[in-house]
């Protein structure tokens, strides 16, 4: 059995050693058709001087490609500004002579004469001037250097904005490029095997992830809470071995989601899969949906030999991994194949954050009924789904038995629950914090809304794309990937659960004020022992209310029952009931000298 | 404004503050040797195992106590001076008082053995205790735990955690069968085999004997079986933690003697907990309650009689549980290890042998007045009015399904109950309330 086990333990690090180790194995080779293949006519003509020296050029790591691809932007926008960007040459020349009498009205006329050239700079200089200066037509001046101060702001602005978005390379595009070129321009092994490779790492890690964790059911002895050593552990305990993983998943998700171009060799792994579900190569949060549900599935394999005693475990653990599978994974890949948008039928706005974005609603409106569908089904879930399901089962019906974040904390996460912090103070935190994200949520929404309505980007003097930007990179990929998962071997497994989600608030509200859900606590049964707090992973102080007999009713509470699974008296207990026995005054059964109210 | 002083920081004392300071703004003073701040008792054993640190086991944050004006003294007391209404501290200082409460819990059982003394050999009540059997079970093979009760078997599972043989030493011809009837020990008795504890029946110690190193290295059975082992917890019961007050002339006997207010012969002395012993039990009650639950209601009922209410100790219903590895047990009311005279029993056990439940009712009455049950959680508000209202076998089996307390999804087991009931006496033909639909809709 042992041996089985270390067998196991010995496959996965493998696995995960040429997981970590493709990631540094590729070579870059751009060639002329790759460039052909990811950029447009206009780019390669824009790109090409630039890049000379990378064509056929052959790069051992992916950090010197990069390097040198980064460079190879930077050049190229610097040499479009140059040659497109309105100079001071440009500006006297519009102003006219020195010897022009003052006051004068300024015509666009003369950009005729400036700019005569007829060559495409000139024909893209005039045309720029016009769009930004056109304002400075018929304006009365008193003297030239009021008008060279005007003409220079129109400059200002065209060099910053008209340029680049036109003639070179905005950030949105580098990046694009950046991924684009470093996927196709990758050479090694892992392009030349990627079903090998798979193999190497996903089938050999699960493999092994499987034989550490079946013989769990004779290793661990008879079913029943195991919890043993826990807090010995190097791994989770927040020993060196919990910083190390925590430090793993921080990279993965900081290269995910903000340079994905390193890592195009796990992407490359995984196109045969990509082709399979949905005809097409993977991209990185193809990538990202494969591991996080793979992840589930082993993990979610050890959650159900873990609490094989427990059938309301067990319950919930078949269906996060369900629905990660299915409608997580398997569904919006498939609808992918069919050309349909893509779509989770069970994320919910404000956690679905881009739900209402005007690219997302237009792809809806315009994919016929089943869009429509989609949209409508989206809403309903917001305004319907959500309060109706919380006050008959509480919020649990969301967050600990279908979401993907909560299917992860769940599985990957559950070793690491233990981590979260009990304390009142990290509860006043959370009380703020849950709740302005919410509201930072609303309000970006509306703004995207706004604009997708009037067209106007701008609302009370605030950029809309500016703050839904904010949000998705602060808040989308920061708070929810990198820490809220990334943090697990540190801060517990729901960071972002607890601290973060925007639907996890908007549930709680409703759980905490119109839902029949409420852990119960048995009588005068309580012993103080404090397993119940120290396993919550959300952090409340579970014993608080226990040790006095009053019914716990958190907005937080995700009901995953393992308080109840934990507590060695039979003491608590989820339960949907009537609303009206759900705040009870805290009383203890068992003394008779008087009544015993906490 | 008085001074109290609280000596133990316990469950009893902690409560007893607690509810001091629910009912008036007294000084109070919690003197304490054992650890700065109150602790769970209970949950010792889960610090050793890893399933929580130390931290985890306090029930009360630690500003819980400036916010709440309780001050906390860590020192230990050594003597009781009632004529000066003061305490002799450790550190040599001393500490006067206008009310005194004792609460100093117990301390572990020898009964004279042959090295009993020796190093590697301890009982396990106190933190001190706990960071002993650290030190005494560090790389060790092999335990003997000499004794069986709550506090043997949690050692056993606390032992295997670390992958050390445990040996078992009991008594009595079932683990526990002074408490519990031979149905349920034997019950206990299996799940504690199959956990890989080599439990060794009406097995009685002779001697523990000392190695090279001095330090404990065997232990002898009275029928002269010699077992190698590198420790060996004692855990043959706990009594009360009375030494220092000997000279104090409060009147003791095995536990510090208390009227049903929990006062001593001492006045303005009382004694709550462990350690009190009434000198005119409750009826069905014992003299001297060692459990967590009545600790607690001494705590609460000896806060009011301070206080200028006075309250008799008046408990409820008994009720107490325990678990056993890996099997939850509860009881409520009084099943006694034998029937009593006018005593009768309905016993189901789950072909599983995991799970088990005992009700025993009055021969002619038919009212119930006790149930044990494993692996199975019972309402303890239900059973506590079911038998306060003296109700009879026949309602409490019929309506069995409003007294569960298991998690969703668990298998339930009362239509097995009542159709064992029925087999077992014809004549009843009991027919369960089914509520499951009720339940949803309540």
């Amino acid at each position: 059995m042992r041996l089985i086990q270390t067998t196991g333990l010995i496959l996965f690090l493998l696995g995960f050693a040429i997981f970590i180790g493709s990631f540094f194995l590729s070579n870059f080779q751009i060639t002329k058709e790759q460039l052909e293949e990811v950029l447009t006519e206009s780019e390669i003509k824009t790109l090409e001087p630039h890049l000379q020296h990378m064509v056929n050029q052959e790069y051992g790591s992916n950090f010197s490609f990069i390097h040198d691809l980064n460079q190879t932007f930077i050049e190229a926008n610097e040499f479009t500004m140059e040659t497109y960007g309105l100079s001071k040459v440009d500006l006297e020349a519009i102003a006219g002579s020195s010897g022009a009498s003052y006051p004068r009205d300024f015509s666009l006329d003369v950009l005729d004469q400036v700019f005569n050239s007829g060559d495409e700079v000139d024909i893209f200089k005039k045309k720029a001037f016009t769009d930004y200066g056109g304002w400075l037509d018929q304006r009365a001046y008193e003297s030239r250097e009021g008008l060279l101060g005007d003409l220079g702001s129109v400059a200002e602005n065209f060099n910053k904005y008209g340029i680049i978005g036109q003639k070179g390379f905005d950030k949105y595009r580098v990046k694009d490029l950046k991924y684009e070129l470093a996927k196709s321009s990758s050479t090694g092994p892992v392009k030349d095997s990627p079903w090998l490779f798979l193999g190497l790492t996903y089938a050999l890690g699960i493999l092994g992830a499987i034989m550490y964790i079946l013989p769990k059911i004779k290793s661990d002895g008879p079913p029943g809470i195991r919890n043993n050593n826990i807090h010995f552990s190097p791994m989770k305990h927040r020993g060196w071995l919990g910083i190390v993983t925590g430090t793993f998943f921080i990279s993965f998700y900081i290269f995910l989601y903000y340079f994905p171009e390193y890592m195009t060799n796990w992407i490359i792994m995984v196109d045969p899969v990509s082709f399979l579900l949905k005809g097409s190569p993977a991209g990185r949060f193809f990538l990202y949906g494969f591991l996080y549900t793979l992840t589930i599935l082993v993990m979610g394999t050890r959650m159900l030999i873990n609490y094989r005693h427990s059938n309301y475990q067990i319950a919930r653990t078949i269906s996060v991994m369900f629905f990660q599978t299915s409608f997580a994974f398997l569904i919006p890949e498939f609808l992918l194949r069919l050309n349909k948008p893509f779509f989770d039928f069970k994320n919910i706005w404000p956690l679905d954050y881009d739900f209402f974005f005007d690219n997302e609603l237009s792809t809806l409106i315009n994919s016929g009924s089943l869009g429509i569908f989609m949209l409508g089904w989206g809403i309903a879930l917001i305004v319907l789904g959500v309060p109706i399901l919380v006050y008959f089962f509480g919020k649990r019906w969301y967050c600990s038995w279908v979401c993907g974040c909560g299917g992860l904390a769940e599985t990957l996460g559950d070793s690491y629950r233990q981590l979260s912090d009990k304390s009142l103070k990290a509860w006043k935190v959370e009380q703020w914090m849950v709740h302005a994200v919410l509201v930072f949520a609303v309000v970006m929404t509306a703004g995207v809304l706004y604009t997708y309505w009037t067209g106007s980007s701008e609302i009370l003097g605030l950029n809309t794309y500016g703050i839904r930007e904010t949000y998705g990179a602060w808040i989308g990929a920061g708070f929810a990937g990198v820490i809220g998962t990334g943090f697990y071997p540190l801060m517990g497994n729901r960071v972002w659960c607890r601290f973060g989600c925007p639907l996890a608030a908007y549930l709680g509200i409703v759980q905490r004020f119109k839902s029949r859900f409420r852990i119960t606590t048995n009588g005068g049964q309580c012993i103080s022992c404090g397993n119940c707090s120290t396993y919550c992973e959300m952090g409340i102080d579970v014993r608080w209310y226990a040790q006095r007999g009053q019914n716990i009713v958190r907005s937080s509470c995700v009901g995953c029952g393992i308080c109840s699974a934990v507590c060695p008296r039979g003491v608590l207990n989820l339960e949907n009931a009537s609303e009206k026995s759900r705040f009870n005054k805290p009383v203890l059964i068992g003394n008779d000298s008087f009544e015993v109210r906490e | 404004m008085r001074k109290i002083a609280i000596i133990g920081n316990g469950i009893s004392g902690i409560t007893a503050a607690r509810h001091l300071r629910k009912l008036g703004d007294d000084e109070i003073v919690v003197v304490s040797g054992e650890t700065d701040h109150f602790f769970s008792r209970t949950a010792l054993m889960y610090i050793y195992m890893g399933h929580m640190t130390y931290e985890h086991t306090k029930p009360y944050e630690d500003w819980f106590w400036t916010k709440n004006n309780i001050q906390l003294l860590r020192v230990w007391v050594q003597e009781l001076k009632p004529e000066e209404k003061q305490l002799l501290l450790s550190n040599g200082e001393h500490l006067s008082y206008d009310q005194l409460i004792i609460a100093t819990g117990s301390k572990s059982n020898k009964f004279g053995w042959p090295g009993q003394d020796l190093p590697g050999v301890q009982g396990l009540y106190s933190y001190q205790d706990l960071e002993l059997m650290e030190e005494n079970t560090r790389n060790i093979q092999k335990a003997v735990i000499v004794g069986g009760g709550l506090i043997g078997v949690e050692m056993a599972e606390m032992l295997r955690t670390r992958n050390i043989e445990v040996v078992f030493l009991i008594r009595e011809k079932e683990f526990w069968d002074v408490v519990m009837p031979k149905e349920e020990a034997s019950l206990i008795g299996r799940h504690i085999i199959e956990h890989h504890i080599d439990l060794r029946k009406e097995t009685e110690l002779k001697e523990i004997i000392a190695g090279d190193n001095g330090r404990v290295n065997a232990v002898v059975t009275k029928s002269g079986e010699t077992i190698e082992c590198q420790y060996v917890g004692l855990t043959a019961g706990v009594s009360p933690n009375i030494n220092f007050l000997k000279e104090s002339g409060v009147n003791l006997d095995r536990g510090v003697l208390v009227d049903r207010y929990l006062r001593t012969n001492l006045p303005d002395v009382y004694a709550i907990g462990d350690c009190a012993q009434f000198s005119d039990p409750l009826p069905n009650r014992r003299p001297i309650e060692q459990v967590w639950y009545t600790g607690r209601m001494h705590g609460e009922t000896v806060a009011r009689t301070i206080m200028g209410k006075d309250t008799a100790y008046k408990p409820g219903i008994w009720f107490n549980s325990a678990k056993f590895f890996d099997i939850e047990y509860q009881t409520y009311g009084h099943v006694w290890n034998e029937l009593k005279e006018n005593e009768q029993q309905f016993y189901w056990e789950h072909p599983g042998g995991k799970k088990c439940i005992k009700f025993v009712y009055h021969k002619e009455s038919n009212q119930l007045l006790g149930v044990n049950t494993f692996g199975i959680r019972l309402k303890h508000q239900v059973l506590d009015q079911w038998l306060g209202d003296k109700r009879d076998i026949f309602y409490v089996l019929k309506n069995l399904r409003e007294a569960n307390f298991d998690p969703e999804f668990y298998t339930r087991h009362e239509q097995e109950i009542v159709e064992c009931f029925n087999r077992q006496h014809p004549s009843a033909s009991i027919t369960i309330k089914s509520g499951i639909f009720s339940s949803l809709f309540s």
